[in-house]
């Protein structure tokens, strides 16, 4: 809001239109052309890894479903296969091919999602409703697997909670029909709409070696034609019996990115088609344990967005020792402000997009224990901070009476 | 002459101009809607939306220059609507038509451009300031192009007076067929002037929120609308007498035969609209200068040579 040696400084965010979730970007602009871009995360810090500590493995369970309001079956597979690999687990054959329908599933709504946000960035609109419009179908057949639309709840310990009708398998199969052919739509679109080229490629350009400098990973790591498809490079459950295409691109720039992403949708669309064919017979889930034996586990799982690490220890008990989620949107906000700088300030949406932001899933509360003095305050000291901030605006709201909260 | 003040106040001026923007506004949102798979909204969306407006709450920023930010839409909405008098709707010939009229509409239509901007500048805010810039900066691109083509169909017709062009093209309607190079560039420039996709870039919302009308709210924003719906109206309105010069001799017919091609070129510009991505300003301005404004020097250089050539 303030103007420095003929420069303007333009907040985005923390509200703003293009943002989905409070972000704040400070973008320092020389005219039109971005000369420098401060990334400011934390607006969204929710204390889930610590929550996840004071309750039962079971519990976490759904606190770990809502990790993400998108790629959540992502998050509970993860969390799912840590604690199987903890107790010894074998999940059945079934199960891990339901796992596999979902998850697929799930990274086609999440990329139909993206494209139509990327499409809205750039001022496409029709492209947007069209990619929702299609992206409601597949939210309908999650809803009839799991009964939810976007947190199904299909992930449990030692297998799945819902089976696979014949009549869904045969709907699924009607709708991957109609899918694809929409899909292969929008990929011809990609490569001809001169407007929309005109407008994607040569933005937020990360070459392979920044990828490696900032420890990218996703769909921004495969445009630059680094393969880090943890289906491809470390597979899992049912990725090991049927494999994945891999999708790269070397456009290093948001048109490769929506390109990777379109061509994911491909190829999910065949996964899942090879899995309804090959779904196996059998049980669907075996029972586990409440205690989960002592020990610590990190396991990868490729969400819609990248690699997503859960980190499980357990003390042998009920609950957790400690649970950390790295959400793949964490490890790509390091190279946003470069990705940022240097283009135009139209194209700053749509780089911010082009990672596929999910703010809420990636804020975690650091302590700098090096960088001179404590920023963290005791419950008294913050209430003070507060009433001392807003007395200095003329406000006072010292005579408020708050009920104590017992804390441990 | 008071037959005439009637005229102009009522049908077919600004009464009629009003009404007729509200159903164009109409059918350009409804259209774009069904373009976009979506159901759109009713008939009387635009005047809801208008009366809403209306009634709500007028906030000025508190470093605004106060009148002139009320002013504005009043002098945008005034512009716009002097414009509409010197274009034929009922008939061949406008209200007031006079010989250089073309020239004095093609001024009166860069007013809102201008009171846009102003809105902008006076606002005081950073979204409103780098809008109130990308208008004018789109409006030193698409001005040039936008008056060259609206000024050839005039040299071919060696008149400057819209009724005159219409009457001209409307005796040899072959001829309006050399102008349709002019008649796309005009299409395009109007899109940019009216800050419609792919040329929204001055508004655009996930940039800069909305850009210069930011902080304009109640009456007055619905004001600034209602001029930029006559703005429209006026702009296709002009096209269709410049370059689609059908008409019957009957003037209710020509009324009829004006609202099609109105809605016509309506239909083509929301078309237009809703299939392109926003393009970026350097990307409009290269367009600008290194398509539109040489085509539309080529249109004007063909129309002297062919005035010339068929000695007329």
């Amino acid at each position: 809001m303030s103007e420095r040696d003929g420069k303007f400084v333009l907040p985005i965010g923390p509200q703003h239109p293009s943002l989905k979730e409070p972000c704040s970007f400070k973008i320092t602009l020389d005219g039109e052309v971005v000369e420098k871009a401060v990334v400011e995360i934390g607006y969204n810090h929710r204390g889930l890894e610590k929550a996840c500590e004071s309750r039962t493995f079971v519990q976490d369970l759904y606190i770990i479903e809502r990790v993400c309001g998108i790629c959540s079956h992502a998050h509970t597979s993860a969390f799912c296969r840590c604690v199987e690999e903890m107790c010894g687990l074998l999940v059945p054959r079934r199960a891990e091919y339901i796992r596999g329908i979902v998850g697929e599933l799930e990274r086609l709504h999440s990329h139909l999602l993206w494209l139509g946000v990327a499409a809205h960035e750039i001022g496409f609109d029709t492209l947007f409703m069209y990619t929702w419009r299609d992206r409601e179908r597949v939210l309908d057949m999650l809803a009839a697997i799991g009964g939810n639309r976007i947190n199904y709840g299909v992930n449990t310990f030692g297998g799945v909670r819902r089976d696979l009708e014949p009549e869904l398998i045969a709907e699924i199969g009607r709708v991957m029909d109609a899918l694809e052919e929409k899909l292969k739509y929008y990929f011809e679109l990609a490569l001809v709409e001169p407007a929309l080229i005109g407008r994607l490629s040569g933005i937020g350009i990360l070459r392979p070696e920044d990828v490696r400098r900032f420890s990218a990973v996703g769909p921004v790591a495969r445009a630059a034609g680094i393969m880090d498809d943890t289906r491809i490079i470390e597979p899992y459950g049912v990725f090991r019996e049927i494999a994945v295409n891999g999708v790269t691109d070397d456009h290093c720039d948001v048109y490769g990115r929506t390109i990777v992403r379109v061509k994911e949708m491909l190829e999910s669309v065949r996964l899942i088609r090879v899995m309804l064919r090959e779904l196996p017979d059998g049980p669907i889930s075996v029972k586990a344990p409440r205690r989960v034996p002592a020990g610590e586990i990190l396991i990868r799982v490729e969400a819609p967005r990248g690699e997503d690490i859960h980190y499980v220890r357990s003390t042998g008990g009920d609950m957790p020792d400690r649970v950390r989620v790295r959400a793949p949107t964490e490890a790509n906000w390091h190279g946003m402000s470069y990705m940022l700088e240097g283009f135009h300030l139209a194209d700053v949406p749509i780089i911010i997009a082009a990672i596929d932001p999910c703010y809420s899933c990636t804020d975690r509360a650091v302590r700098l224990t090096d960088a001179g003095g404590s920023s963290l305050h005791a419950w008294e000291e913050l209430r003070r901070l507060g009433i001392e901030r807003y007395q200095s605006l003329g406000i006072d709201p010292s005579g408020i009476r708050l009920r104590e909260f017992p804390r441990g | 002459m008071l037959l005439d003040i009637l005229k102009i106040l009522l049908f077919p001026g600004f009464a009629f101009l009003a009404a007729y923007a509200f159903l164009l506004e109409y059918v350009d949102r409804k259209a774009y809607a069904r373009m976009q798979n979506r159901v759109g909204p009713p008939w009387y969306q635009p005047l809801a939306d208008f009366f809403k407006l209306l009634g709500k709450k007028v906030i000025i920023p508190r470093n605004a220059g106060k009148r002139t930010f009320a002013a504005l839409p009043v002098v945008s909405l005034a512009a716009v609507a002097t414009a509409y008098v010197s274009v034929p709707v009922w008939g061949r010939a406008a209200i007031v038509g006079y010989e250089g009229d073309l020239v004095v509409v093609l001024y009166l239509l860069s007013i809102p451009t201008i009171c846009l901007f102003l809105a902008g500048f006076s606002s005081h805010d950073v979204y409103t300031i780098m809008g109130a810039f990308r208008t004018l900066t789109q409006m030193f691109a698409y001005e040039v192009p936008l008056f060259i083509a609206f000024l050839s169909p005039a040299v071919l017709a060696g008149t400057w007076s819209i009724t005159g062009i219409l009457a001209f093209y409307a005796d040899r309607p072959l001829l309006a067929l050399v102008n349709l190079p002019a008649f796309f560039i005009a299409l395009l420039s109007a899109q940019s002037k009216l800050e419609r996709a792919p040329f929204d870039a001055p508004e655009a919302e996930t940039e800069i929120v909305g850009g210069a009308l930011v902080e304009y709210s109640g009456r007055y924003l619905a004001f600034m609308h209602a001029s930029a719906m006559c703005e429209l109206a006026v702009v296709t309105s002009a096209i269709a007498a410049l370059f689609l010069p059908v008409l019957t001799g009957f003037a209710a017919a020509d009324f009829a035969l004006y609202l099609i091609k109105t809605l016509a070129l309506l239909l083509l510009l929301t078309l237009l609209r809703a299939s392109v991505a926003r393009i970026r300003m350097d990307q409009m301005l290269n367009f600008c200068w290194m398509v539109m404004t040489p085509m539309a020097i080529i249109q004007i250089v063909v129309n002297l040579f062919l005035r010339g050539g068929l000695g007329l």
